[in-house]
């Protein structure tokens, strides 16, 4: 007997321990995809049910109401109106909050009306005790035509029951328990003369939404010449008096099975919120929260990051002493294991930079740090919201780039994600590191401050400062109109759920490896190629022409093969576009190798030192103060050192500008649906980069 | 005319009216209603945004959202 799946949609108002009820459903059974077109998050897991009966959830992203505000609800709004998708549900579980059951039940009361068998989830009875709340299930199940499951997320209880009411899920009543036809009599019998075998409240949703669903089914309404002369804010009107409508049904349902003793009430939240949102200590305390995630992700990372490493590093060695050389060893060791290497070293700071967020999330602190923070960022064209973007581009400017998609206002939006790769990201830390090595003293000012770390926080600085003056000049010159609704729910304070947190640490991570990842992975194998291969004689002969040049020299083995392969670069494919743009950028104080290196960077910019290395004829050791002595030692023909203080500092200020990142280009112009504002961004970002650095270069040299 | 700008922080009022095209739909949903009571919990510098309970939602909005909605003072 084969496995029947039935087709279950988790929906609810964001805040609900939506999530939680999803986690206990399917464990670590679940992955995270994107709906077609669209970066929407789309989470599915399967949950046994019982012998032969699975259940595939969708997590479907959370939402206030069936009228869409952004691109996330109407993401559900698609699924649910469409019959014919493959994900429409058998069941919609519909769980609230029953602190919030009124409002909550807002939604509920839509979803009925899509007539979708549709069980009601009452999640966190754990705080009923504690809040004086009671319930009258049975009442509450006849009123709203439902069958209703009590759980708590945090205590695991209730998730049977849900489990057992997917299992009878075909004696769920189908019915909807709302008249939509009472808004607008005289409307709504003229929509339904019209078209007789459609229900009325999808019709309905089909007319006010401005979502792309059904766009033939639109057109034909709005041709329907019988009730075209509704405008926009006669409709708006109308879906107030439903509101109005639904609210007065779930008032007269909750009076019926619903109690709360108000004595019992404690008021951890404005304890809470007292100190937090405080004018000063907010602040205060907000900025203590950042500094401590950057200690996580540049201090204690950097232990599991150096291990990382070293560990990829080791074997990239044992695969060249092991195995018979050959093209598809050097494949392996440099363009395989070194590009996998390069995705690996980024888990530590992702790990630590999403445990912070999910837990700040959780708790329902960032709602906090939204609104503290809106008024300032809103003089730059920002929202409250683009701080939690913009923090995580200290990580990296793809999940940061992601994590815009709940600000709805599309200007404050594009701004967000047009000025979030400025901010120093970790791929340029290595960058950074080596350079300042280099060329900044290691010296100490003022007995404590080190110069070397000053420069660093500097770089940041840099990053943070662009980043808002470009938003200051985005928002003065970019002509979109668009309304800003700023509405955010501050929820109460939770102590946050390990198992939500741990999952949601790793599906980062998963999404990371694998959608960037993969990127990287590619550009490591073509630049390995570029770099391995080349046309001419030069490149063909390499090894007898360094061999008779050095014949007299009396070379160790060693020396003369890291010679042959930098003769190799340097006659590579790759080798002759560094030597073609070397004109361009000599005035900032590079030379064709560095350029081989910028050219390498712009796939990714942590390549930048692979790249180096390999043109120094360092030999794939591993070994950063090798490869930092070689740059010391390196000279132009005329018999000037190539790393100077002037050019040090042009090369910091091109990594801190130029937009050399091949995915973020490409998440840009998957979240903006075009391919104009990563081009801008590119031509935009490196020409500051080149600018800048030709101005510190003229002046320092 | 009062506003939900005009509330001072621990203030309670009843809304009264708006001009519903001012106002987003999600607003209204969360039970920005005529006839419901609002209190301001929270401000933040410079009078924006603004933290709301109304009728038992929690939520923040921007003073040019607050300025829109009229409200009658209660004690």
């Amino acid at each position: 007997m084969s496995t029947e799946i039935l087709k279950v949609a988790l929906i609810g108002n964001p805040n609900t321990g939506k999530t939680s009820v999803f986690n206990h459903l399917t464990g670590l059974n679940q992955h995270v995809g994107n709906y077609p077109g669209v970066t929407v998050e789309k989470k599915v897991g399967y949950c046994k049910l019982a012998n032969h009966k699975k259940a595939k959830v969708i997590d479907l992203p959370g939402t206030y109401s069936l009228n869409a505000s952004s691109l996330d609800e109407s993401v559900v709004i698609e699924l649910l109106m469409n019959k014919n998708d493959e994900d429409y549900p058998d069941v919609a579980v519909v769980v609230c909050d029953v602190e919030n059951l009124k409002r909550n039940l807002l939604l509920f009361t839509q979803i009925k009306d899509l007539e979708i068998p549709t069980i009601l989830v009452i999640n966190m009875s754990d705080r009923m005790k504690r809040k004086g709340i009671f319930l009258d299930i049975p009442v509450l199940e006849k009123e709203l035509n439902t069958k209703i499951a009590l759980t708590s997320s945090r205590e695991n209880l209730g998730i049977d029951e849900i489990k057992n009411l997917l299992l009878q899920h075909k004696s769920l009543p189908k019915e909807s328990c709302f008249e939509t036809a009472k808004i607008d009599k005289v409307y709504f019998e003229g929509l339904q003369k019209t078209f007789p075998n459609q229900s009325l409240y999808k019709l309905w949703l089909v007319i006010t939404q401005d979502v792309s669903f059904g766009k033939i089914e639109k057109n034909t309404i709005k041709d329907a010449s019988s009730f075209t002369t509704k405008s926009k804010s006669e409709l708006k009107r109308l879906q107030q008096k439903e509101t109005i409508n639904r609210y007065k049904f779930i008032n007269d349902v909750l009076k019926k099975g619903y109690s709360v003793d108000k004595s019992k009430a404690t008021d951890l939240r404005s304890k809470f919120d007292r100190v937090l949102m405080h004018h000063v200590f907010g602040y205060v305390i907000f900025f203590g929260v950042l500094l401590l995630i950057f200690q996580a992700m540049f201090d204690w990372s950097s232990v599991a990051m150096n291990f990382i490493d070293s560990s990829f590093a080791s074997l990239a060695n044992w695969v060249n002493n092991t195995l018979p050389p050959g093209m598809f060893t050097d494949l392996l060791a440099d363009g395989i294991i070194a590009g996998l290497s390069g995705i690996a070293i980024f888990i530590p700071q992702i790990a630590f930079l999403f445990l912070f967020i999910s837990v700040l999330e959780e708790t329902g602190y960032m709602s906090r740090v939204v609104f503290l923070m809106d008024r300032i960022m809103r003089r730059f064209g920002l929202s409250g919201k683009s701080v939690v973007p913009l923090i995580s581009g200290t990580a990296c400017a793809i999940p940061a780039i992601m994590a815009t998609r709940n600000i709805e206002n599309w200007k404050e939006r594009l701004i967000t994600i047009l000025v979030t790769p400025f901010i120093t990201c970790s791929a340029r830390l290595p960058v950074y590191a080596i350079i300042i090595a280099l060329v900044i003293p290691d010296q100490r000012v003022l007995w404590i401050f080190n110069v070397q770390g000053l420069t660093l926080m500097g770089l940041y600085l840099l990053g943070f400062i662009s980043a808002i003056i470009a938003a200051y000049i985005l928002n003065k010159t970019l002509k979109i109109k668009s309304k800003t609704y700023f509405v955010v729910e501050m929820p109460n304070y939770k102590l946050p759920l390990f198992k939500n947190v741990a999952i949601n640490v790793l599906e980062k991570i998963r999404t990371f490896v694998f959608e960037a990842g993969k990127t990287i992975l590619a550009i490591s194998i073509i630049l390995w190629f570029l770099a391995s291969y080349g046309a001419g004689e030069k490149f063909n002969n390499a090894e007898e022409i360094i061999k008779t040049e050095t014949a007299t020299q009396n070379l160790k083995a060693e020396d003369l093969e890291h010679q042959i392969s930098a003769y190799k670069l340097e006659h590579s494919y790759i080798g002759i576009v560094g030597k073609a743009i070397e004109p361009v950028i000599m005035p900032l104080g590079y030379d064709w190798k560095i350029g081989i290196a910028l050219i390498t960077s712009f796939a990714a910019r942590e390549v930048f030192i692979g790249t180096l290395a390999t043109i120094y004829s360092v030999g794939n050791t591993g070994d950063e103060s090798t490869l930092k002595d070689k740059m010391r030692e390196e000279v132009f023909l005329s018999g000037g050192k190539v790393f100077t203080f002037a050019s040090g500092i042009s090369l910091l200020l091109f990594y801190a500008f130029a937009m050399q990142c091949m995915s973020t280009l490409a998440i840009v112009k998957q979240e903006t649906n075009s391919w104009k504002w990563p081009l801008i961004q590119l031509f935009g970002m490196t020409a500051i980069a080149y600018i800048a650095a030709l101005i510190a270069f003229q002046l320092l040299k | 005319m009062q506003t939900i700008a005009t509330l001072e922080k621990g203030e309670k009022g009843i809304i009264q009216d708006f001009e519903i095209d001012t106002i987003p739909l999600k607003l209204i949903e969360m039970g920005c209603l005529p006839g419901n009571s609002i209190e301001l919990v929270q401000l933040a510098p410079f009078h924006d945004p603004l933290y709301l309970n109304i009728n038992g939602s929690y939520v923040a909005i921007r003073k040019e959202t607050a300025e829109q909605i009229l409200i009658e003072k209660i004690n």
